[in-house]
């Protein structure tokens, strides 16, 4: 449910100076009449609480974590792998692979592709992702029969 | 000489003309500070892509490449993977939750003015630092195009200054986007055209290619000649701190990206985080493949033209162009420096419009004015005479600084700053419900002065009497940014901003309540 933006006052906390408010308001707004109020509305929750508590929001920051947070791992575990062998094993790193062209060109040159795959793999998941948030709006916009 | 010159004139001439078209479109805040959030995805990331090379990608890392060979190549691979930061933790929730700026997602659930007030003065210290970089390249590069006229180095960086002044004054961000864009695809087309003329040189064998960079040979400061394997690390990050130096420039490139605000004000010129999502993505199939050829280009200039050539025409930050000049001519040295040129002053005037909007729209308008009684078209006006001062701060240091510093090192000290202050703010606010407004503040603070007075007692300012020994900063200031703002979350208690948490995270996973393209 769409709360309504009648009145001017307090429709928006966080005001920029000399622009009309064109973002949706923070925080509670003047409630709807109490006959157009369902049981969940009518215990003054506002809409983002609403959401906070819907088992589908909680699955979609749990499914967002379990794809976001391994992935920062990974890359920056690899990544840091280049500055501290590098750093501190030139001799490996020396190690010629292709004629002349060593392993820590080639390690350096394999981050492009690292980094390329994890963004192709998030785009991948990410398409989920809108998936569940499209539906978490649209079942607060009929209602929120949660 | 005078091909170059016609060339300049014609590009200044075409941008001059995109800004002018485009300033009778500008009709309100949203429009000059995000571009109505009306880009397309590929149209954002190409603009992204041209954001973020720079001078100090195009001159400094081929420059880096050309003297001191693989660890050059290093500021390519940490300038990509630093997008991934951006991909993964940043783009998304900023644009789901924030309007103009950096400080309006920690405004959002913070005490508006200290935050705001901290975030402008970070937003101004990186962003011009970033423009002192583009200075310098800039008054290289033109005193050498020139050099048969006699410009000066200081002329040149002032007759930069202000052509940018007069780009962001009256284009805004739309005309900046535009003017993005085609840099963009000017600089990859120069880059992949040099690129094939180097291999063209080797006969099309990677093997001679690399055989050559195996074995360069130049003359060292007692003039001796030295053959060196430049595929070897440590030419620049030598023992005994060259290890932990290679670190910390890696922990700078990594999470200062993430915290520039002239990228992450790009992605509040799209409708939503999807579009934002695809346009990161845009932007990095585009700086990988440049970073790739950032090989043939620094490689190039150490084989082909040489440093000791280098360092006495224009030095380190010309390898580039003078790998052009010796590959084809004149004629096409001054394509690849009109390029250069069209680079610097397109990435100049995005930084210029980021750092005018967040002192208008942060410290004006909300700290200033308290967040009402401007009048309509205020804070554009405030924002056009902070571009003007901004724009002369950053000259008058350029010319202090002179021509002879990497502009690619100069640039990576910005991304420590940014690194330091910025990112961890960003990332507790996104993520920590106890984060709060004393948390913001002295994050911000311990970031920005730690990073500052380590640079100015690094050996990169002080030279060999430096009391710190490493080049970058990040490697201590990043965590001392991050301890700041636990040490002052954990002095206070914000009952305020633990709540609007709820809001924040709902906002920033689902995009309910983001705002939308405007139509114009």
């Amino acid at each position: 449910m769409q709360h309504k933006q009648a009145d001017s006052d307090n429709s928006d906390l966080m005001p920029s100076a000399g622009v009309p408010a064109d973002v949706a308001p923070h925080g509670h707004d003047r409630p709807e009449a109490a006959h157009g109020l369902t049981a969940d509305a009518d215990a003054d929750l506002s809409d983002w609480q609403r959401v906070a508590v819907m088992d589908e929001f909680k699955k979609l920051v749990a499914a967002k974590r379990r794809f976001i947070i391994p992935a920062t791992i990974f890359f920056i575990v690899y990544y840091f792998a280049l500055p501290v062998l590098v750093g501190y094993a030139p001799k490996l790193m020396e190690r010629r692979v292709f004629g002349v062209v060593n392993l820590a060109y080639l390690f350096a040159l394999s981050q492009f592709f690292m980094a390329w795959l994890i963004a192709a793999l998030y785009v991948r998941a990410a398409g989920r992702f809108d998936e569940m948030a499209r539906s978490i709006i649209s079942r607060l916009s009929k209602g929120g029969e949660n | 000489m005078s091909a170059s010159l016609v060339m300049f004139l014609a590009f200044i001439a075409v941008t001059l003309w995109i800004t002018w078209w485009a300033a009778r479109k500008n009709t309100g805040s949203s429009a000059y500070f995000a571009a109505g959030r009306s880009l397309r995805a590929w149209q954002n990331g190409i603009a992204v892509a041209g954001d973020y090379m720079s001078a100090a990608s195009f001159l400094g890392i081929a420059g880096i490449i050309a003297f001191q060979g693989y660890d050059g190549f290093m500021y390519s691979v940490g300038w990509l993977v630093a997008y991934l930061t951006v991909l993964l933790i940043v783009a998304e929730p900023l644009r789901n939750a924030g309007k103009y700026t950096m400080a309006d997602v920690l405004a959002y659930r913070l005490s508006p003015r200290p935050v705001r007030a901290m975030g402008a003065l970070s937003t101004l210290t990186v962003s011009t630092f970033y423009m002192i970089a583009q200075m310098v390249g800039a008054g290289a590069l033109v005193s050498l195009l020139l050099r048969d006229t006699g410009i000066s180095f200081s002329a040149a960086v002032i007759s930069i200054g202000i052509l940018m002044i007069v780009y962001v004054v009256f284009g805004g961000m739309l005309a900046t986007t535009w003017v993005q864009i085609i840099k963009a695809i000017l600089l990859m087309s120069g880059t992949i055209l040099l690129s094939l003329l180097v291999l063209a040189h080797f006969g099309f064998s990677f093997g001679s290619f690399f055989e050559a960079i195996a074995h360069v040979t130049y003359h060292d400061a007692q003039g001796n000649p030295v053959t060196q394997n430049f595929l070897q690390p440590g030419l620049r990050y030598k023992p005994p701190y060259g290890a932990l130096d290679l670190i910390s420039l890696g922990l700078a490139l990594i999470f200062g990206t993430a915290g520039l605000p002239h990228i992450l004000v790009r992605f509040y010129t799209v409708p939503d985080a999807k579009t934002a999502r695809v346009s990161v993505v845009w932007a990095m199939v585009i700086i990988g493949s440049f970073y790739i050829l950032t090989t043939f280009l620094g490689f190039g200039a150490a084989t082909i033209v040489g440093r000791d050539f280098i360092a006495k025409n224009g030095g380190t930050n010309m390898s580039a162009p003078l790998l052009a000049q010796a590959l084809a001519g004149d004629l096409f040295f001054a394509f690849i420096s009109a390029i250069a040129f069209a680079t610097i002053l397109a990435v100049v005037a995005g930084l210029t419009i980021s750092a005018s909007t967040s002192f208008a729209h942060d410290f004006w308008a909300n700290v200033l004015k308290h967040g009402k009684g401007t009048a309509l078209g205020e804070e554009v006006r405030v924002a056009r005479v902070t571009a003007f001062v901004v724009g002369a701060v950053s000259i008058l240091i350029a010319i202090l600084l002179g021509p002879d510093a990497n502009v690619a090192f100069l640039v990576a000290l910005a991304f420590a700053v940014a690194a330091s202050a910025n990112l961890p703010v960003i990332v507790l606010s996104l993520f920590w419900r106890r984060f709060n407004t004393r948390g913001a503040v002295a994050g911000l603070a311990t970031g920005l002065v730690s990073s500052l007075a380590l640079i100015l007692i690094s050996p990169g300012i002080m030279k060999s009497n430096a009391i710190f020994p490493l080049e970058n900063p990040g490697i201590v200031s990043i965590p001392l940014g991050f301890i700041g703002a636990f040490i002052g979350t954990l002095s206070g208690c914000e009952p305020r901003a633990e709540e609007k948490f709820t809001e924040l995270s709902v906002r920033a996973t689902t995009g309910l309540g983001a705002e939308k393209a405007v139509s114009h």
